[in-house]
């Protein structure tokens, strides 16, 4: 099966097989990753732009080393180095980037829609890498993975998604994912940091943390960003933890063998506990890894290369 | 104007001039820039040398239209909109009088800045532009102008529009002060705090689209502040683009108590709801957002019941490239001259409005909410006329308007009923 689309915007608007083909795909590029040579020649020859314009590690680091995985040329643009200081719109600078030959541009942005702006103005495909509190498709993707991986489903599965679901892309990302999947999804947080009508996204919204996490299959907790507290969303941080943190009291809540997850960087104390973070049932580093086979997938599909994906030649 | 007074004869339409109760087949005299007769259809020759003779049949004749919130633009931003090609917008749409913002730059808040726009706009001898001076000094919000030589020198209204008086204590000086000149103030109501770096309504789809959201109550508390200051001081408010259920809710209670209060709003919002935004449409962003369903009926319901006086444009002129960025990035505001007409006979369309209704809220209302001497086709009234084809559809294409803005949600609609002829002051303009 091929892709039919031209760019990765947001989990919503993909359909159930879309995300199957999506996951298969990861699943076989994974194997490539355990390999001693982690390499294949799939997109040799083919250019890939990390736009960056907001810091990152996670992110770029793993669309890079998928990009080099599969042999394209990577190259990574970080804003605060580049002509966008001298006022260069994003239209303008993405033009440039693609007269210079760029197949992908792969786009981290703080303002919701901006990849969708490039999308449509451009021939290149266009990977939304985060844009703003909308949608960060990659990490829904891998999200996914790495619970079919461990559970063996997503459908009916029950998840939880604690903390600042208002500003999170992360959330709106796993939301549309999980639930398309057949996933039921509770979400919790102060009142200040849910958005207004959040059910409207087919969740559960619950009224205490301890009601969200009872009984279910993966929780996931998002990052407190900690300027949140002096623009008045939450009192403080302390009470922020004590109240919607997770702790092992709130843990034993959820069912045995129940998987954390977070998109990270943690906030060690306040969102998560260390011992928690730490502990047996986090499948957090695991996301990190699953994300490298993930990004080989969508830059692979979306690429048109409908062709071969390079495994068999190269093993 | 210039002097080039030709007396008309438009013959054979339907007139439609709610302040003097006319609705009916008429034939419209216009001698010397003013409304001379107006006689049943038919009586008159239909050859004579005295005057030109306009066929009408078919055809609406009303008083020319009165948008009484514009932005031309000019002085400062004269690559979004001039004064020129504003009112030739204007005249294509079939507005003869339109009353333009002061946030240009420098702010319409000294006599010399209104001297300069309404010498700029007698060069074009075109629709009349009534300028509106600042509430405070350069829309900051903290001193009030002075608002007795903005008068005297053309001004028919103080507003800071786009920037609102955000501290109640200014704008009870300001409601005070505008007694003495018989100014209405014009307040676009939004709190602030409470939009802090909203982008659209807050709501279903802002949730979905992870833009951050303008909530409703930014609007309602502040009209409810207003008409709280106005009962209060006994000056007069006027609620600039009503844009929510709540905020008609407060006016309809407040006119009821008889507080010196009047309203307006614009064809989108009793057209359009946040779903248009989806795709990231900077055409359809403006402030206030476009709100929910329940909001269209209520302002609807609103116009209606005479809650609302007025239907303007907030005609927002910008450049294509500013509102070809990200969402958050691009500027608020569309353009609204061209199509003021045709999107507002949807409301007869849809039994809303009657016709005589839909009139009376584009031309007498509005022109006394200003203190107009225009808006309607009584004899011996300015001839200002509009003369269109209720059955006539086109299809919006922002590429042909004369607006300098391309900037429509309505881009590509079908829509019926299409300005066919514009005069000023006994002057044929289109």
């Amino acid at each position: 099966m091929k892709l039919k689309r031209k760019d990765l915007l947001e989990m919503r608007s993909l359909d159930r097989e879309e995300i199957h083909l999506f996951l298969d795909t990861a699943e076989s590029f994974k194997e490539v990753l355990t390999r001693e040579i982690k390499k294949v020649p799939t997109l040799r020859g083919k250019t890939v732009v990390n736009l960056f314009y907001e810091p990152s590690t996670r992110t770029r680091t793993s669309f890079e080393l998928a990009g080099k995985r599969l042999s394209a040329d990577v190259i990574h643009i970080a804003t605060q180095a580049s002509s966008v200081v001298k006022g260069e719109t994003l239209l303008d600078t993405a033009r440039n980037l693609e007269a210079m030959g760029a197949d992908m541009i792969v786009l981290r942005h703080p303002a919701p829609g901006a990849p969708h702006l490039l999308a449509r103005t451009l021939r290149s495909s266009v990977i939304n890498a985060g844009d703003g509190a909308h949608e960060h498709p990659t990490q829904g993707l891998l999200d996914l993975f790495t619970i079919r991986e461990r559970l063996g489903r997503i459908e009916g599965v029950k998840a939880a998604i604690v903390g600042d679901i208002l500003h999170s892309r992360v959330a709106r990302s796993a939301i549309a994912g999980l639930t398309k999947m057949g996933a039921k999804v509770r979400v919790s947080g102060p009142p200040t940091l849910l958005p207004l009508e959040a059910s409207t996204l087919g969740v559960q919204v619950c009224p205490t943390m301890e009601e969200a996490v009872r009984g279910v299959d993966v929780i996931m907790m998002l990052r407190l960003q900690l300027e949140r507290q002096g623009r008045g969303f939450i009192p403080s941080l302390r009470e922020y933890a004590r109240f919607w943190g997770l702790t092992e009291g709130r843990l034993r809540l959820a069912k045995e063998g129940v998987l954390i997850m977070h998109p990270g960087p943690i906030n060690r104390g306040v969102e998560i506990a260390p011992e928690v973070a730490d502990g047996p049932y986090a499948v957090i580093l695991d996301q990190v890894t699953n994300g490298i086979a993930v990004r080989m997938a969508v830059l692979y599909l979306l690429s048109g290369e409908g062709g071969s994906s390079g495994l068999e030649e190269a093993a | 104007m210039s002097g080039n007074h030709r007396s008309i004869l438009i013959k054979g339409g339907r007139v439609v001039d709610p302040a003097s109760g006319v609705d009916g087949l008429f034939d419209l005299l216009l001698k010397e820039g003013k409304v001379a007769e107006l006689r049943p259809s038919g009586k008159t020759a239909s050859s004579g040398k005295e005057y030109e003779i306009l066929s009408a049949e078919g055809h609406v004749v009303v008083p020319g239209l009165v948008d009484i919130h514009v932005h031309f633009r000019e002085p400062g931003f004269e690559y979004r909109e001039t004064i020129a090609t504003g009112v030739r917008s204007a005249v294509a749409g079939g507005v003869t009088s339109v009353c333009c913002m002061p946030n240009t730059n420098p702010v319409n808040d000294t006599a010399s800045v209104t001297r300069f726009i309404l010498a700029q706009s007698r060069r074009e001898g075109l629709a009349h532009v009534y300028p509106i001076g600042a509430i405070t000094k350069g829309s900051q919000g903290e001193e009030i102008t002075e608002m007795g030589e903005l008068k005297e020198a053309g001004c028919v209204a103080v507003s800071d529009d786009g920037r609102p008086v955000m501290q109640a204590g200014i704008m009870r000086r300001a409601l005070e002060y505008a007694r003495a000149f018989h100014l209405p103030v014009i307040d676009h109501c939004e709190d602030l705090t409470l939009t802090d770096d909203g982008v659209m309504h807050e709501g279903r789809v802002s949730t979905e689209l992870g833009l951050k959201g303008i909530p409703s109550a930014s609007e309602e508390v502040m009209v409810a502040r207003d008409v709280a200051l106005a009962e209060a001081t006994g000056g007069r408010i006027h609620i600039a683009h009503v844009s929510t259920a709540g905020a008609v809710r407060v006016i309809r209670e407040a006119k009821a108590r008889g507080v010196a209060v009047t309203a307006e709003t614009c064809p989108h919002y009793f057209l359009l709801t946040h779903e248009a935004v989806r795709g990231y449409n900077t055409n359809a962003k403006m402030n206030p957002p476009l709100r929910e369903e329940a909001d269209v009926l209520a302002v609807r319901e609103g116009l209606r019941d005479g809650t609302i006086d007025a239907i303007a444009t907030d005609h927002a002129p910008h450049h294509p490239d500013e509102k070809l960025r990200e969402f958050d990035a691009a500027p608020f505001g569309i353009v609204g001259l061209e199509t003021l007409l045709p999107l507002s006979l949807r409301l007869v369309e849809e039994g809303v409005l009657t016709l005589p209704e839909m009139v009376a809220r584009l031309t007498h209302l509005p022109a006394r909410v200003m203190g107009i001497p225009r808006g309607t086709l009584a004899p011996g009234a300015p001839a200002d006329v509009t003369v269109f084809d209720p059955k006539a559809t086109w299809r919006v294409d922002a590429g042909t308007f004369l607006s300098k803005g391309r900037n429509t949600p309505f881009q590509g609609w079908e829509l019926k009923g299409r300005v066919v002829r514009t005069i000023v002051e006994g002057k044929v303009v289109l």
